[in-house]
């Protein structure tokens, strides 16, 4: 693993009188530049959304897989009753954990909402919600629902699978959206690389010509191209992740209301992720430059 | 070093040249005359590798040009000076780099070359021209240039496609002193010229053959040169 750093310092460092033999090309220099620059900025929000995605899907899995609710409508008079009675066949009820009535001011935040805060809502025949635990095994769903039927009429119960599934797929779906948009930002990074190397190779066929004269061999002439492509692509992506991440960080911060929209960004150590971006660009270009160079080179005389 | 056996070239139409023999020995020095367009230059690019014979053979330093790889040719290049016709540099270097380039190239770029492409660059008169970049030059400066450059790696061969043609009489006297200093060192020379005034004061000085392209055939010219 020494050699390693060695030929990555050499190659920074870099042979200097190699670099003077291809003439500096200030207008391309930058669009290159700044594509890898528009590139990493983009990686950075396709890295954020697949990151959030990723956490939600989690969560929602965690928060919906092991809890469900009970809804009891019933006439005025015997919703006490029914939410008792439900309550007590529920602790019965091998696989639930726990069971508790959601208190009158908890049913009023969920409602408020869509409600707004200053709706008389103890005026509403509104239904006594259940928040049931399940154990790590679960319950028979079918068979609560049976019981509930003859003991508690008034009351639905929902497992929240309904829920889950779709909400899953959504953000599974997200996910893998936003690691296809990396890769796609990764091939087209190498793609405008390949297309600006080409360009350069084809501006500087008389230079190359002239090397080849003086006994240049590929490799001489192929390093100068690959050097100066691979620096910009660093360069280029380094500023776009620095502004990119200074975008995510201008995000507003998550808060419950927002759901998962105010969740995008970074957390913990996915932060350290977006510093990769720049290597992994200047790899990119590193074999799209030499690609391009070789195949252009063995295409001369 | 250089040898050809039985060597055609062709454009495409028909053979530029044909049945064409030679072997060039270590140490020997060689013009090269024919009307324009006769095929000189053809002939120059077939003895470093430049083309490829359409048929027959071409050996550099005992290896057949067919053979050889691009790193091959690369190499072998570093042992045959060329000084082209039409001499190009890199444009954005100043000539002194440009001479150099050939150590720069093969990473010979040393302390002690350094102060031979000084001495160099005097001797072809480009003394106090050492940082001018070459499209400020003229025919001649470049043409002096070249021949620096393709002598600087103290190759085995020289080959010179008309390196007088844009100079004066003085100076390309001065440049065959070079040449002819070269061969006196062991090294093989081949100049393509017309000019016979040329070709007569080298005669006097050093053993040359001449060598006539005509009718697509290289021919041993007569003593009447």
């Amino acid at each position: 693993m020494s050699v390693l750093p060695t030929v990555v310092k050499e190659f920074i460092v870099g042979d200097v009188q190699a670099d003077r033999v291809v003439p500096p090309s200030g207008f391309t220099a930058t669009l290159t530049t700044f594509a890898a620059g528009a590139m990493a900025f983009l990686a950075i929000f396709a890295l954020a959304l697949s990151l959030a995605t990723g956490r939600l899907a989690a969560r929602w899995g965690d928060d919906l897989a092991h809890s469900s609710t009970l809804r009891i409508s019933a006439p005025e008079g015997q919703m006490a009753e029914q939410t008792a009675a439900a309550l007590r066949l529920l602790k019965t009820t091998p696989g639930v954990e726990s069971a508790r009535a959601l208190t009158a001011e908890e049913q009023g935040a969920l409602l408020e909402p869509w409600f707004g805060p200053d709706l008389p809502i103890e005026d509403l025949p509104i239904p006594q919600l259940i928040e049931i635990q399940e154990t790590q095994s679960g319950y028979d769903a079918a068979g609560l629902r049976l019981r509930l039927q003859g003991e508690v009429p008034g009351a639905v119960l929902d497992d929240h699978n309904r829920w889950r599934r779709p909400l899953e797929q959504a953000a599974g779906r997200l996910r893998l959206l936003g690691l296809v948009s990396i890769l796609l930002i990764a091939a087209t990074t190498a793609t405008i690389i390949t297309l600006a190397a080409n360009a350069a190779l084809a501006a500087n066929a008389q230079v190359i010509a002239v090397l080849r004269v003086v006994g240049a061999q590929d490799s001489y002439i192929a390093k100068a191209f690959v050097r100066r492509f691979t620096l910009r692509a660093l360069l280029g992506a380094a500023i776009g992740v620095v502004a990119g991440m200074a975008a995510v960080l201008l995000l507003p911060a998550a808060q419950p209301e927002g759901g998962f929209l105010t969740g995008l960004g970074f957390q913990g150590g996915s932060w350290l992720l977006p510093m990769l971006i720049p290597p992994l660009a200047g790899v990119v270009a590193y074999f799209a430059t030499r690609h391009a160079a070789r195949r252009t080179l063995s295409e001369l005389d | 070093m250089i040898e050809l056996d039985n060597t055609a070239y062709s454009y495409g139409g028909g053979e530029l040249l044909s049945n064409i023999s030679l072997k060039l020995a270590p140490g020997s020095f060689h013009f090269l005359t024919g009307p324009s367009g006769a095929g000189k230059t053809t002939f120059l690019k077939l003895c470093y590798g430049a083309l490829i014979p359409t048929s027959g053979h071409v050996r550099l330093f005992d290896q057949d040009v067919r053979d050889m790889d691009r790193d091959d040719h690369a190499m072998a290049r570093r042992r045959i000076g060329v000084v082209h016709q039409d001499c190009q540099f890199l444009d954005h270097l100043p000539i002194a780099d440009n001479v150099a380039l050939p150590l720069m190239v093969s990473g010979r770029e040393t302390l002690e070359n350094h102060s031979n492409l000084k001495e160099l660059m005097h001797w072809v008169g480009l003394g106090n021209r050492a940082n001018a970049l070459p499209p400020e030059m003229s025919g001649g400066e470049r043409q002096r240039a070249a021949l620096a450059r393709a002598v600087i790696m103290s190759p085995d061969v020289v080959l010179a496609d008309e390196p007088t043609g844009n100079v004066d009489w003085e100076m390309s006297q001065r440049l065959l002193q070079l040449l002819i200093e070269l061969n006196k060192m062991g090294k093989t020379i081949m100049i393509a010229t017309h000019d016979m005034n040329l070709i007569r004061a080298a005669k006097s000085q050093v053993q040359a053959r001449v060598l006539r392209i005509a009718n697509r055939k290289l021919q041993l010219a007569g003593a009447d040169l």
